[in-house]
């Protein structure tokens, strides 16, 4: 099977198992060249699961992919060998997590850091990492780039740390990036700069983004395209404008009016009711349907196919 | 009436290599009868310290803290205690407040037995009143947090706030952990109770959306001190510090064009804060004055309600 030569990456039909708790039920998605594609859903919904899995990344037991394919650039990621995709990782397919602490080394500098990366994927002495190393901080925004490589992850801030990881990222002129939650631990006023960084650097080297989040402000201003997720499967998915303009998916509607900020001050907000299902407690159906409005009882029994379109739904009753 | 007013409040803690962080500076306000003051910042801006400064659940290095007309600073503990029936605390994370070894009814009604008020059954009657009115299910009492969801588990921590009728609550980022459709469950939730029981609220939240949501005032913090209060409509519709402003057009909203942060750089250590105006160093309309001068928190403008710290300002 050949895909569609638009994507850069596509997720065809994805079933991903926790033991034996389904957490990806049928997901698909694409990601054309060079755009930042949001994906949006709260904590539970699988979206941080999809970001492991297109770098195949997850944690194989306990976790398993039951069937569906993912395509980077024609070829399936799944059908790869570990040599193959380590060829793959850090170098094609690049990855920014919530909290930069974690992923970074504590024990050794940040451009030791940069450079092993280089080093790993590139035909390239210690003497041209370094060089490279400075050369990327300076582009992420980091000020005096030839000390900050001396330094170690614990003596930069927050921002700076995700900036160094960036850097990381963008070592090997990535093709996609995988932005997981990238901003959610940092400050409202950085998190605006880095945004800003990643949205730059998007248009300045072609590459394209993956931006999961769970905030919808974030993805309306930066993203041209966005994927709602909920209940381990794409829900809704169209143009930024599009989608917030005019939802179609009952929960994308929800979640849209339930924000503060689309309300009247002080005025009681249209709550969505319930709890979002943990995977493996998901009810049968479209997983929405005990916390929807106006679910029938078709919604109980069955998910609806998601119409490949440019603005497409699983919903059987979707906002007129 | 005024219920709360604070005066002057300052906690510092020892830094690293002897130095000292000022984590609150002289922090001064009051809180009405039934008022909601939103109390916003980023991280490290002070705001919880304040919060918990206020309950003396951090004690305050300076400064009095006058609950109905009396200071609470140099109580003792038994008249401490008497005064936290009335001050009650609601945290971010709900899991890390409630022991996971009792029971929910155990947990809420604790405070009831900590203060000894009323009989067995009044007790049990009066915690099966407040599963009721956060909207628990009555077989909660008989489960254990674990069995919860986050936003469920924050109904719990607000029932037991709630226990001994208190006249004002502190909700430190009580919503910033939830999901996005269970944040609204709970702000309605909050703001329910806070009619119906006419209760004072200081609300403390990084979230300038949801805070201006649920607040009659704002303050707005930076570096252990208020650089802006004032009414909420006023501060959002027409803010005068540039922090503010630069906060306010920092926040990401669905269907607005991009937000452009003016702001260069982070928030500085608290333990070397810039000279004179702690923002300074990030103002984009900054002055000379700014970097000597230490602007005062005062009221500027007899048009607008509030107080801004700022040398723009001065006549």
């Amino acid at each position: 099977m050949r895909l569609a030569p638009a994507s850069l990456l596509s997720i065809q039909d994805l079933w991903i198992d926790v033991g034996s708790r389904p957490v990806i039920e049928g997901l698909s998605l694409s990601v054309k060249p060079g755009e930042m594609l949001g994906l949006v859903g709260e904590s539970g919904c699988g979206k941080s699961v999809t970001a492991l899995a297109i770098a195949r990344l997850l944690d194989e037991p306990p976790m398993r992919i039951r069937k569906g394919h993912v395509f980077f650039d024609g070829e399936d990621v799944l059908a790869k060998s570990e040599r193959e995709l380590e060829q793959l990782r850090g170098n094609r397919i690049a990855m920014i997590f919530q909290e930069p602490m974690t992923s970074l080394n504590p024990v050794f500098t940040v451009g030791d850091q940069i450079a092993e990366v280089v080093l790993l994927h590139r035909q390239s002495d210690k003497t041209a990492a370094n060089k490279r190393a400075i050369e990327l901080l300076s582009r992420v925004g980091i000020p005096a780039p030839e000390q900050a490589v001396q330094k170690y992850p614990h003596e930069m801030s927050g921002g700076q740390r995700q900036r160094a990881m960036i850097a990381i990222a963008l070592a090997c002129d990535p093709e996609l990036l995988i932005a997981d939650e990238p901003t959610t631990a940092l400050d409202v006023t950085v998190q605006a700069q880095i945004l800003e960084l990643l949205d730059d650097l998007r248009q300045e080297t072609g590459m394209a983004v993956l931006l999961i989040t769970h905030d919808l402000g974030v993805v309306s201003q930066y993203c041209a395209r966005v994927a709602v997720m909920y209940g381990g499967r794409v829900v809704e998915e169209a143009l930024a404008d599009e989608l917030f303009s005019k939802p179609k998916h009952r929960y994308t509607e929800a979640l849209l009016k339930t924000i503060p900020a689309s309300n009247q001050p002080g005025t009681e907000l249209p709550a969505i009711p319930g709890t979002v299902p943990p995977p493996g407690a998901r009810p049968k159906g479209c997983a929405f349907h005990p916390r929807c409005a106006v679910a029938t009882e078709i919604c109980l029994s069955s998910m609806p196919e998601l119409i490949n379109q440019t603005h497409s739904f699983r919903c059987w009753n979707p906002v007129e | 009436m005024t219920l709360l007013e604070v005066n002057n409040i300052s906690k510092t803690f020892p830094g690293r290599n002897g130095a000292i962080v000022r984590a609150v500076s002289d922090v001064s306000f009051c809180v009405e009868d039934g008022e909601v003051l939103g109390v916003v910042g980023e991280s490290g801006c002070g705001k919880s310290t304040l919060g918990r400064s206020l309950l003396r659940l951090i004690e305050p290095s300076a400064g009095e803290v006058l609950y109905e007309g009396r200071d609470i600073i140099g109580l003792n503990r038994k008249d401490m205690k008497s005064v936290r029936r009335d001050l009650q605390i609601i945290f971010q994370d709900p899991f890390g407040s409630l022991n996971p070894r009792h029971k929910v009814g155990h947990l809420i009604g604790e405070p009831l037995d900590v203060h000894d008020i009323g009989s067995r059954t009044q007790r049990l009657e009066k915690v099966k009143e407040l599963v009721e009115i956060v909207g628990l299910p009555q077989n909660a009492i008989d489960r254990y947090p674990h069995e919860f969801s986050g936003g469920q588990r924050q109904r719990i921590a607000i029932a037991r706030a709630l226990a001994l009728d208190p006249k004002l609550i502190v909700a430190d980022e009580a919503v910033s952990a939830l999901d996005v459709s269970i944040q609204s469950q709970i702000i309605n939730l909050i703001a329910k109770l806070q009619k119906r029981l006419s209760l004072s609220i200081i609300f403390i939240s990084h979230d300038l959306s949801v805070i201006r949501h649920v607040s009659d005032r704002i303050a707005v913090m930076y570096l252990g001190r208020i650089v802006e209060i004032g009414p909420t409509e006023r501060v959002m519709a027409n803010p005068r510090h540039p922090y503010t402003h630069s906060l306010l057009s920092a926040i990401p909203r669905v269907g607005e064009k991009k937000s452009r942060s003016n702001l260069s750089g982070e928030v500085p250590d608290p333990s070397d804060p810039p000279s004179g105006c702690a923002f300074h160093s990030r103002c984009p309309k900054v002055m000379d004055i700014c970097k000597q001068v230490r602007p005062k928190l005062m009221t500027h403008f007899t048009d607008v309600g509030g107080e801004v710290a700022c040398h723009l300002f001065d006549k």
